[in-house]
Order: structure tokens, then C-alpha cells, then sequence
């Protein structure tokens, strides 16, 4: 196991380095340190409000968006700080699809929505738009489902079909990191083995972070597993380093189901 | 609350059944289709088309200026300025000052302002004067509508690499249509129905607007005139006249509304 972890460090796709982040005088992440390997799926476990979003947020630097946040540290991805990067950060953005706890399609048709991403990727042809319009939603399996009713609203899908709509708009950036905010929660069982059964798929071209307070989906489809409290990471390691023989006090609670 | 709200309604459809009851019986054909005659306003023939026609381009060229106007700055308070919410709360803080400020204020000011520039009283001093009136409401409307955007679209939409101009006109305006749509309503309605601020500066004319430069009739004035009237007739085509004003109001709502729901139903290319 240890030879597999020391494996996994050389190749880490996101180093973050004394991460803080405080709203006000309220510390919302402390001294995060972490290693995110490439090509694997990363889920970040905890209870609610233990700042696993914000963390998600840094990342792609969504935390821009709120003024309040005073945000110190490092956040790097392939060697380069995203927290100072010099490079225009809409574009930094494109190498992070994004996908929420509720999907968010875009108030314009379910084409739309993919054509959106793919403009903004500077794809202007219609002709290749359009293949490559199918060719994401196929990848998202969703394809079957919609190819009758391009034309229509994305918001008349189902939830089940939006999420993926969000995953296939994500991937059409062309991303290597995929960042999935609980992204099941709001899902019905089938819906979230779908995407679940997806991004284990996806893991051999994306770098995948996942969120998520499920312990059942964590087990299933972790690498490497990174359990937060209050603002803190308690303990990273393989999957199997921390379902089976977790050091920390904290994580055995939260994991046997004894926590407060 | 019950009481409250049948005591509401109960004026509406007073106010509403008066204006029917008595503007009923003195509108005709003519009165639509044609302009004043020599007495109209003693009782003789005519009609009051001149107002119509003058409140609808006076009311369409203020609202069209006020939107175009108003638009960019809710979508900029909006999309541009999320960093700075003190100076979001400043502007909408003044914004709601200058919604409160009475029409005849604006009337007084834009009435100054054409002694200044030299501009006599015109359909286009209306227009501007009528669009500085309704642009604290058009921004305002639009505004709150636009706050209410999930953060959750937000997020999605600048993770994809998306600009703040891209986020504003593209994903914001589609979002909130139907809620734009009610803003020009509000709009219209009230540059259509506001006499003390085309008093001075549109003027009252019995001709037919036919240029930017000349006076225009409104109807909020044409039914004043009518009413001061010592003609019990001409008092009741005051009447007919509102009657003409609530329907315009009517008309435009329910094409508004129509708009609205078409746009959603049908594709979205951009």
C-alpha cells in the first residue's frame, strides 16, 4: 500500500499548499494541505459545512465571485499557482468541468447548451459544432434520450437527464479535471449509478474530484479518499487506507457512524 | 385580509365599471378616427386620435429609450459589479430615491432643460423627458428580477470559461425574459398614463404627431381638458377617452404576456 501511495504522489495533478480561507473572522478552511493524484477519482468525504465545497471553489476560482472570501495559500495545478495565475482566468476555468450538487442547465435549448461551451471553446463551424454536439452527448449517455428534441428547452428534461446535460456541457471545454460537487445528491438511484458508473469511466482521461458525503459511493468508486472536519483535513490516503485502517480518532467515528 | 382584499377589488371594479358606465355611451367611431374639430370641445364634432396616436409614440419612444438605456446598467449592477455590493446598495438606494420623485418634478426639469438647449415643447422633449421618468423604474424592475438568478447558474456558467459580458447578455438576459418583459410593461404603463410630465415639455396640439420637433396630445391631457369642460358631453368623452387609455393598457399587457410565453416555447438560437 505504501509503494502504491508514494506511486500516486509523483504523479499528483493538483498540489494545494496552506490553503486558508476566511469569510470575516470565520476561518472556513484551515492550513489545508493536500495531494490530488492524476487520472484518479479523489473524493473528498466529511459532514456538512466542513468546507468541502469552498474547497472545490478554490479551485477553479469561483471564490472570485464572493468578495467576502479572503482566500491565502497555494493551489497548484501542473505546477502553476491558480490563486496568483497570470493567465486569464476564464480560460484557466476550461481546464475544470464543473458539475453541482443541483444541475444548472442554461436557459436556452438542450443544443444550446452544449454549443454554448463549445463557442466559448472557440469552435465556430456549424458543421463541427454539431458533431461535436453529438459526440458529447453521447459520451454523457444522453444521446438516445434527446436526439429527437435538440430544440427543446434543457430545462424540460428530467433532473436525472440534466445532470448528465451538465456533464456532457462540462467535458465539451475539454477539460482534464473534472470538479462533481455531490453531484448525485439530488438523484434518484439509477440516475446516480449512471454517473457514478461514468466517472469511473471518465478517470482514464480526467482527473476526477468528488465531493460527497455518501460513504457508500465514496467506497465504491474512491482512489484516494480525503476526509475533512470543520474546516481541516483529518486524514488522506488510498481507499483502502482509510475505509479500512483509518489512523485519526475523527475518521473511525465518521466512518463506523458514531459521530455527533 | 379578506376584507382587505375584497375592499381592493371592490374599487377596481368601481373605478373600472365608472369609466365603462359613462365612457360607454359617448364613444363612437369618429371619436377614434378622427381629430378635433373647431368645437369639440364645447360639445361638437371630432374625435381624440390625436391623443391616442401622440400617447403611443410619446409612451413607445420613452419606454424603447428608457430599455435601452436601462438594460445595460441593471445587467452591469448585476454581472460586473458582484464585487462591490456597497456600490450596488448606493445605486439602488439612489435609484429608488429618484422612482419617488413626483412626475411634475420631472416635468419642471425637463422643462428647464429646454429653455437651455433651446428645444420648444416637442414630441422629443416628451420622450425625454418621460424616459428620465421611467428609467429608475425600468433599472429597478429589471434589477430585482436579475438578483434573483441562482448563484447555482452563476457558478455553472463562469466554470464553463465564460466572461462577465458573455455571462450578462447571454445567459442573464435569457434567464430573465419574461421578467424584462414585465419591467417594459411597468414602464410603458406608466409613460402612457403620466400627465404632469408632458405637460410642459410635449405640449397639447389637435393635430396629429408628425414629426420628433412638433408638440404631440397625450391622453392623460386630452381627458383633463375634456373633463374642465362645462359640456356634460364633453365630460363624458373624458370618460370614453380613459376607457381608450385602459384598453391601450389592456392590449399592450396581454401582447406582452403572449411575447413572453412564445419565446419560451419556441427554439432559442443565438
Amino acid at each position: 500500500m505504501q509503494e502504491v501511495h508514494c506511486k500516486m504522489e509523483n504523479t499528483s495533478k493538483i498540489s494545494i499548499v496552506n490553503l486558508n480561507v476566511a469569510s470575516g473572522k470565520h476561518q472556513i478552511l484551515k492550513n489545508i494541505s493536500i495531494e490530488i493524484p492524476k487520472n484518479k477519482i479523489t473524493v473528498i468525504l466529511g459532514p456538512s459545512g466542513c468546507g468541502k465545497t469552498t474547497l472545490l471553489k478554490c479551485l477553479n476560482r469561483l471564490t472570485d465571485l464572493y468578495p467576502e472570501l479572503k482566500v491565502t495559500g497555494k493551489v497548484m495545478i501542473d505546477g502553476n499557482n491558480v490563486l496568483e495565475a497570470k493567465e486569464d482566468i476564464y480560460q484557466l476555468r476550461q481546464h475544470m468541468g464543473l458539475l453541482s450538487q443541483r444541475p444548472y442547465p442554461l436557459p436556452m435549448t438542450i443544443y444550446n447548451n452544449i454549443a454554448y461551451a463549445l463557442k466559448l471553446k472557440g469552435v465556430t463551424k456549424r458543421r463541427d459544432l454539431h458533431k461535436q454536439v453529438v459526440s458529447y452527448l453521447q459520451q454523457a449517455n444522453l444521446w438516445d434520450e434527446v436526439k429527437n428534441r435538440l430544440r427543446e428547452p434543457a430545462s424540460r428534461l428530467s433532473i436525472g437527464q440534466q445532470q448528465r446535460l451538465c456533464l456532457a456541457r462540462g467535458l465539451a471545454v475539454n477539460p482534464d479535471i473534472i470538479l462533481a460537487d455531490e453531484p448525485t445528491s439530488a438523484l434518484d438511484p439509477i440516475s446516480s449509478q449512471n454517473i457514478e458508473e461514468k466517472f469511473v469511466e471518465l478517470k482514464k482521461d480526467y482527473t476526477i474530484v468528488l465531493v460527497t458525503h455518501v460513504l457508500r459511493q465514496a467506497k465504491r468508486i474512491a482512489d484516494h479518499v480525503i476526509f475533512m472536519y470543520m474546516g481541516e483535513v483529518i486524514e488522506q490516503g488510498s481507499n483502502h487506507e482509510v475505509f479500512e485502517n483509518p489512523k485519526m480518532e475523527k475518521t473511525k467515528q465518521y466512518l463506523g457512524g458514531t459521530f455527533n | 385580509m379578506i376584507i382587505s382584499t375584497y375592499f381592493i377589488l371592490l374599487i377596481l371594479v368601481l373605478i373600472i365599471f365608472s369609466i365603462f358606465a359613462k365612457g360607454i355611451k359617448a364613444i363612437s367611431w369618429e371619436m377614434l378616427t378622427s381629430v378635433p374639430s373647431g368645437g369639440y370641445y364645447y360639445g361638437k364634432g371630432g374625435g381624440i386620435l390625436n391623443a391616442i396616436l401622440g400617447s403611443l409614440s410619446l409612451a413607445f419612444g420613452a419606454t424603447l429609450l428608457a430599455f435601452i438605456i436601462g438594460l445595460p446598467v441593471a445587467l452591469y449592477m448585476n454581472a460586473f459589479l458582484v464585487q462591490k455590493k456597497k456600490l450596488v446598495g448606493v445605486i439602488r438606494f439612489i435609484l429608488d430615491l429618484v422612482w419617488g420623485i413626483p412626475s411634475i418634478v420631472y416635468g419642471a426639469f425637463g422643462f428647464s432643460m429646454m429653455i437651455f438647449l433651446g428645444i420648444q415643447t416637442s414630441l422629443l422633449a416628451g420622450i425625454l423627458t418621460v424616459t428620465l421618468f421611467i428609467l429608475p423604474i425600468m433599472i429597478r424592475s429589471m434589477d430585482e428580477v436579475l438578483r434573483t438568478i441562482p448563484t447555482g447558474l452563476i457558478e455553472a456558467s463562469y466554470s464553463l470559461g465564460s466572461n462577465k459580458s458573455e455571462v450578462a447578455f447571454k445567459i442573464f438576459t435569457r434567464q430573465s425574459v419574461s421578467g424584462i418583459i414585465t419591467a417594459i410593461l411597468l414602464s410603458f404603463g406608466r409613460a402612457i398614463g403620466d400627465a404632469a410630465s408632458v405637460l410642459f415639455t410635449a405640449g397639447y396640439t389637435d393635430n396629429l404627431p408628425n414629426s420628433l420637433m412638433e408638440p404631440v396630445a397625450t391622453l392623460p391631457l386630452s381627458i383633463f381638458f375634456q373633463l374642465a369642460s362645462p359640456v356634460p358631453e364633453v365630460q363624458n368623452r373624458a370618460y370614453a377617452s380613459a376607457l381608450v387609455l385602459t384598453l391601450i393598457i389592456l392590449i399592450v399587457s396581454v401582447l406582452s404576456r403572449g411575447l413572453g410565453k412564445k419565446y419560451h416555447k419556441t427554439k432559442i438560437n443565438f
